[in-house]
């Protein structure tokens, strides 16, 4: 018996280790890529946050930008109850890069039925890439609870 | 030719005051959970958007509902279960009760520790959700509150550990009885998980409330709550391991077959407590390489939980062919599914079969991507606590309570009817959920009056409030089923605990022993979390206390 306790141990093992190196697959050879360590914005106890980011680029320019041919920047603020601004236009196949923040609590930046999928966290710079590769108009969700109007913080990502 | 898991086979009882301090914790448990569980149907309702919480007492908003909720059956419920129940196999396998002074103090912080949570939740002030994350703000009696049903587990722990002395000076040279070694070892491996949210709620959030402070650090904050935010799930689930390694073989008509190999799973989940990172995959300020190191750590407690399904299944199998089941599968059929007890547990060792899968997934580094924080995450974790867990808590109580009461279990016919609804009704709402999540669908969201809905998220959103209303109606069974058998139960002379025994003794040579020794574990955890939480802690050292966050939400 003792015979089919270590077959079955070495079995769960090798299991486990295939599931870890297809993702170390998916992250190294197909590019998907967490949201990371990122840039920081420096603000003090007393200071209001909204004010700083007024300052702080790329947050001082809100909104859809070309940055090179073909690719573009979404800057991004969410705070209680919105996102700034509400919709975002992109062109379809282009690469866009999402910058997000947070003014004042923690917030979540979520476009449905896509993996762009990141918290923004007080103080921390959120970076996502992703190409829409078919138009359509997209539902931008806050899924992190931000209080009691949470359910009302939502916009749109038009892709045309 | 087998050796029971417990010092004294036969002939040991507890004194009343302690008996009396674990029906306690049982009791007040189960009310707890019933608050949480009528909370609930309000929550399932909800994806479905049909508003129901207009018609609740006291409880004003679907967040308010939400957190009373979560604190009530992931918080406080698990707790009390674990520290009465816990100490029930602590004292029995050693064949010694513990420290009356420390149980009943671990008892009565439990319950002044709920109370205050209770009234900061129920006035208002504390609609934050069982996670707290700063810089939303609660009532400083909430912090505090929760802090005490913390301090209560530890005196628990406190207690074991001096039993455990004493019981090593009375017996040198031999091995921890395997019932104790679980039970004692569920309780250092949460001391060693709770100390991210003591820290946090202590060093940073009570002060933050009680205006000694100018603002919280989220970024930190959150960090420290993961730390502890993972490994309590193995605070809820190792004391129900307690009882699928030590009792339900026994209660099947099996054996438990190997002594090491259900250590050797005890010391993996003490070894391997920072794994918390991988609720924060999609944070900002963590690192890539650091998110890849906890998804491979989290991956390798995930072995454990497969060596459980061995070993489990194994007894099962016993215990089946030897009521006469053969064939491949035909054993499962043929373990007693007559008995309530054993029925609510397999049934909840499935679920737990369907939750590992699926919490893998959420573990699954680049896949957590599509489905971090929507739906998926409660319709993975219903599985897990909301039926592996809570089923079983119910299948202990299916015995434990008329072992505590002298009582008979008042229709055991109801009583397997409970379970296999509960069974089945959480099949349904966590798949509900689950589809949902993966179509987009948020979780803790009031989908009520929220701005958006797709109408994909329709069918889903259907499912969750079918199943969360049939696991309500069953949990509302199981109450009746508790009340009738304290008040009304047939008087029967009260038994003993079902503890099984191993077909392989524990050695007392070679390197087994040593896996009693738990301080080398402690250590060696101890020492893997600050390898891998170090550098974070390092660089968020002074915390940056600027959010000034945002009051009673």
């Amino acid at each position: 018996m003792e015979r089919y306790e270590r077959a079955f141990l070495a079995a769960s093992a090798v299991v486990l280790v295939i599931f870890l190196a297809a993702l170390a697959y998916s992250s190294v050879a197909m590019g998907i890529h967490l949201p990371s360590h990122n840039a920081m914005i420096h603000y003090q106890a007393g200071d209001k946050l909204r004010m700083v980011l007024r300052h702080t680029p790329p947050f001082d320019h809100l909104g859809v930008r070309e940055i090179a041919p073909g690719k573009y920047q979404a800057v991004v603020i969410g705070r209680v109850w919105d996102f700034m601004p509400s919709e975002i236009d992109v062109p379809v196949g282009a690469e866009v890069s999402f910058v997000a923040t947070s003014a004042d609590v923690i917030h979540g930046f979520f476009i449905a039925g896509t993996r762009v999928n990141m918290m923004l966290i007080p103080g921390y710079v959120s970076e996502f890439d992703y190409r829409f590769t078919r138009p359509g108009e997209y539902l931008l969700i806050c899924e992190e609870y931000c209080g009691h109007l949470h359910h009302t913080m939502s916009g749109k990502v038009v892709v045309k | 030719m087998s050796t029971a898991i417990v010092a004294e086979p036969s002939g040991f009882s507890l004194p009343k005051s302690q008996l009396n301090a674990v029906r306690w914790n049982l009791y007040f448990g189960f009310a707890v959970l019933a608050v949480g569980v009528v909370m609930g149907l309000e929550q399932a309702l909800n994806y479905d958007r049909v508003g129901i919480i207009q018609h609740y007492p006291v409880v004003k908003s679907y967040y308010q509902g939400l957190t009373i909720h979560g604190v009530c059956n992931a918080l406080v419920l698990t707790t009390a279960f674990a520290n009465g129940f816990i100490t029930l196999t602590t004292a029995r396998g050693l064949g010694r009760k513990l420290n009356n002074a420390l149980v009943q103090a671990a008892w009565w912080t439990l319950f002044v520790g709920s109370l205050m949570a209770a009234y900061a939740m129920l006035v208002g002030k504390a609609s934050v959700l069982y996670t707290f994350y700063p810089p939303l703000r609660a009532d400083w009696t909430f912090y505090l509150g929760l802090a005490l049903v913390v301090i209560s587990s530890w005196l628990i722990s406190a207690a074991q550990l001096a039993a455990l002395r004493e019981w090593r000076r009375e017996h040198p040279g031999a091995r921890v009885p395997l019932l104790a070694f679980m039970s004692i070892a569920t309780y250092v491996m949460w001391d060693i998980a709770s100390a991210g949210l003591a820290v946090e709620v202590v060093v940073l959030l009570l002060p933050w409330s009680l205006g000694l402070l100018p603002g919280v650090d989220p970024m930190l904050s959150r960090t420290l709550f993961w730390f502890t935010g993972h490994p309590i799930v193995y605070f809820w689930l190792l004391p129900i391991y307690v009882s699928w390694y030590g009792l339900i073989p026994r209660q099947t008509g099996g054996v438990l077959f190997s002594d090491t190999l259900t250590r050797v799973a005890f010391v993996l989940f003490i070894l391997l407590v920072p794994v918390g990172f991988h609720h924060q995959f999609v944070d900002p300020g963590v690192s890539q390489g650091m998110k890849f190191t906890v998804a491979t750590l989290t991956f390798a407690i995930f072995f454990p939980s497969l060596m459980t399904a061995f070993a489990v299944m194994y007894a099962l199998e016993i215990a089946g062919r030897r009521r006469g089941g053969g064939g491949r599968i035909g054993w499962f059929f043929k373990i007693p599914w007559s008995d309530p007890s054993v029925a609510a547990q397999v049934l909840a060792m499935i679920a737990f079969l369907l939750g590992g899968i699926s919490g893998l997934m959420n573990g699954s580094f680049t896949m957590n991507l599509e489905i971090h924080n929507t739906a998926f995450i409660p319709g993975h974790f219903h599985l897990t606590i909301g039926c592996a867990v809570a089923l079983s808590y119910v299948g202990i109580a299916y015995w434990l309570i008329p072992y505590l009461e002298g009582r008979e279990l008042w229709s055991p016919r109801a009583a397997l009817v409970q379970a296999f609804s509960y069974f089945f009704g959480v099949m349904i709402f966590s798949h509900g959920l689950m589809a949902g999540g993966v179509m987009g669908m948020p979780r803790r969201t009031d989908m009520v009056h929220a701005s958006y809905w797709l109408p994909e998220w329709r069918i889903p959103g259907i499912m969750t409030a079918i199943g969360g209303s049939l696991m309500f109606a069953s949990m509302m069974l199981f109450f009746l089923i508790v009340v009738m058998t304290v008040s009304a139960g047939r008087k029967v002379q009260p038994g003993d605990l079902p503890f099984t025994a191993t077909v392989q003794p524990p050695p007392t040579a070679g390197w087994q022993p040593r896996l009693d020794r738990l301080s080398y574990w402690v250590l060696a955890s101890v020492a893997l979390s600050l390898a891998v939480y170090g550098p974070f802690l390092v660089a968020h050292f002074p915390p940056n206390l600027a959010s000034a966050g945002l009051l009673y939400p």
